[in-house]
């Protein structure tokens, strides 16, 4: 069957390791990478791996007649508005990695199915896709009042756009803890740390439990093993780094995310896990698309 | 007798010591404290959850009182000094930060950790908008060199930042360090940006660091009444304020009412004392965040492990301020390796 062809908008990390990631896929085929700046290395690099590149911004390649049947959006949450309309005019299926939300939240390890029929879906944030499916897991056995997250990463994979704009992480993280993870109540710490070698992504995960009963304590238990091992098979690198620890009505869990090294090195998991649930929602989109044209 | 140097001094009692107190402070403790320091002269009175706007949750302890009610009790006390917040960007927000304007704040503190200054830009401009004292506020310099710490400090001016603050938060700082890294800001920033020093007492220096600051151009120093802070405290400010009346410093504090407010007023309400026992002293020597002592204690115990090797451990791998995650799962390794 023929791959769907997709276009990469943003030159940068993430638009790189997505690139990266999608030369591999069997469902998808990178063609386009579109930049801003015709000397990034996010450029070069497509054009030596064969893509088409501009650095004339989607507009110009829309109106040149060029249609994908997907545009992956890694530039800023302002662009993405722009972007997000021309895409919608254009009838193309986007996916946008900025924290812009025009369309509704996916966490691949969740809710990815209810969303495949969304003309723009957006992946929230790198803290998110790492820690939502966690309060999800733990939420799917008792009602969590609160779920508070800390997602600590090395300060080498903070791009200039995370660090401008902080308070996006923490506020759209929250609203997923909340609107996907099903706590009541959501709150989302982010803390960069600078060490030499550069640390693994690092996210705690504490919720509180309506109810934790030896029984239920084993049930959240199974849960979060099942789900630690479904994020796996998109993200081999992630793991929990301890036991979950339970203390009165509080289960606190602690993972770790090893990245594949596709464009940044491995401590960058945080940069992988976006790109890769972004690659497992198109994916999937994909054989969507090919059982409803069957 | 003629002062050699003016300053401001910044109280940080009711944010810094909200960590010695796991964030407990009442609305009728914060009423007094606030009202007792503004009878001292203290030109600035620094409120909020020891880990500032936002801070209230399960990594840093739930504070007591909700953040309007706190802070609305504070600025509520005091007619002279202005009162200020703490936001670690990260953490709080820039809509926590309206909100405290609402409450009554009329300055803030944006901190990050030494080498992170770009993630302030936001919440600098922010309160440069809104009106406020805005301060630039460099976490665990201990661990910055002088260079970057000059790099940082002039992004954070460049944001509009009024002051930038070496912090010592592990208190790891000896007198020399001190110099060098304020001289080297004094010399780098603006003459119209004001130079700052925080510290912590758990090498014992908080005093001695705070006047080498002064003598080599800092204006604002923060102190803490009884030295009420995280670790072994913050400079207490009764102490600072008679050495500085002696060294030739004008603090714009009255002394003995200093006194009296560290004596009558917050000293009954501390939950242990202020002193520089072997956790807090670990601090300093192993250059650890200071608010990981309560933390720590209660990890160890947890663990059975001895508290020490938990914050030494720590300092190896370098773990930066608001991990206070990493205590419990490094407390959970030591035990493991243990067994």
């Amino acid at each position: 069957m023929t791959k769907l062809a997709a276009a990469i908008v943003g030159s940068g990390n993430i638009g790189t390791d997505l690139m990266v990631k999608l030369q591999r896929s069997e469902w998808i085929e990178p063609r386009w990478m579109i930049g801003i700046d015709p000397e990034s290395d996010g450029l070069r690099r497509a054009k030596n791996a064969g893509l088409e590149i501009s650095a004339e911004g989607l507009a110009a390649m829309l109106k040149a007649g060029v249609r994908p049947d997907i545009v992956f959006d890694a530039t800023s949450a302002k662009a993405h508005v722009r972007h997000a309309k021309l895409l919608r005019e254009a009838g193309i299926q986007a996916v946008d990695l900025t924290p812009a939300a025009r369309g509704p939240y996916v966490i691949a390890a969740v809710n990815l199915q209810e969303h495949l029929e969304s003309p723009n879906v957006n992946m929230v944030t790198c803290g998110g896709q790492a820690t939502v499916p966690i309060v999800y897991a733990v939420s799917r056995v008792v009602g969590v009042s609160y779920a508070e997250i800390v997602a600590t990463i090395a300060s080498k994979s903070a791009g200039p756009g995370t660090r401008a704009n902080i308070d996006e992480f923490t506020e759209t993280t929250s609203r997923a803890i909340e609107t996907i993870g099903k706590a009541r109540r959501g709150k989302a710490i982010i803390i960069l740390n600078p060490a030499e070698p550069p640390i693994l992504m690092r996210d705690t995960i504490y919720c509180l439990m309506d109810d934790a009963s030896e029984e239920t304590r084993q049930k959240v238990l199974a849960s979060i093993r099942e789900m630690v091992s479904h994020v796996q098979t998109y993200v081999p690198g992630y793991r929990l780094n301890r036991e979950p620890i339970f203390r009165d009505n509080l289960v606190s869990v602690s993972i770790e995310v090893e990245g594949l090294g596709d464009y940044l090195p491995v401590y960058a998991g945080n940069l992988d896990i976006m790109t890769a649930a972004a690659v497992k929602f198109a994916e999937e989109y994909a054989k969507h698309r090919a059982t409803v044209n069957q | 007798m003629a002062y050699k140097y003016r300053i401001e001094v910044t109280d940080v009692t009711l944010r810094d010591g909200m960590h010695a107190v796991r964030h407990q402070f009442s609305v009728e403790d914060a009423r007094a404290i606030a009202s007792a320091l503004d009878s001292t002269g203290v030109a600035l009175i620094e409120a909020a959850h020891g880990d500032g706007l936002g801070g209230s949750s399960v990594q840093y302890g739930f504070s007591k009182e909700t953040e309007a009610d706190y802070l609305q009790a504070v600025c509520g006390a005091v007619q002279n000094a202005k009162v200020v917040a703490l936001l670690l960007p990260g953490i709080g927000t820039v809509e926590d930060l309206k909100r405290a304007v609402e409450y009554g704040i009329r300055g803030v503190r944006v901190a990050t950790h030494s080498t992170e200054a770009d993630i302030s830009a936001q919440h600098i401009e922010e309160g440069r908008k809104l009106g406020l004292d805005v301060v630039g506020f460099l976490m665990m310099s201990h661990m910055t060199d002088v260079e970057r710490l000059v790099e940082e400090a002039k992004k954070m001016a460049s944001y509009g930042a009024h002051a930038v603050y070496i912090v010592d938060s592990a208190g790891a700082m000896l007198m020399d360090e001190v110099r060098r890294k304020v001289s080297a800001l004094r010399n780098a920033l603006p003459d119209d940006v004001q130079v700052g020093f925080h510290a912590h007492n758990n090498l014992g220096v908080s005093v001695a660091n705070s006047i080498a600051a002064v003598e080599e151009g800092a204006y604002r120093i923060d102190a803490s009444l009884g030295g009420l802070g995280a670790g072994a405290g913050n400079t207490p400010l009764e102490v600072f304020v008679a050495a500085s009346e002696k060294y030739g410093i004008d603090t714009g504090v009255s002394l003995y009412p200093a006194m009296d407010a560290a004596e009558d007023v917050v000293r009954p309400r501390m939950h242990r004392p202020i002193i520089t026992d072997r956790t807090a002293l670990t601090l300093g020597y192993a250059g650890v965040y200071s608010s990981f002592l309560l933390h720590a204690q209660r990890a160890a115990e947890q663990f059975s492990v001895d508290v020490r090797d938990v914050l030494v451990e720590l300092g190896n791998r370098r773990v930066v301020g608001g991990q206070e995650d990493m205590i419990v799962d490094v407390a959970y390794e030591i035990a493991h390796r243990q067994e």
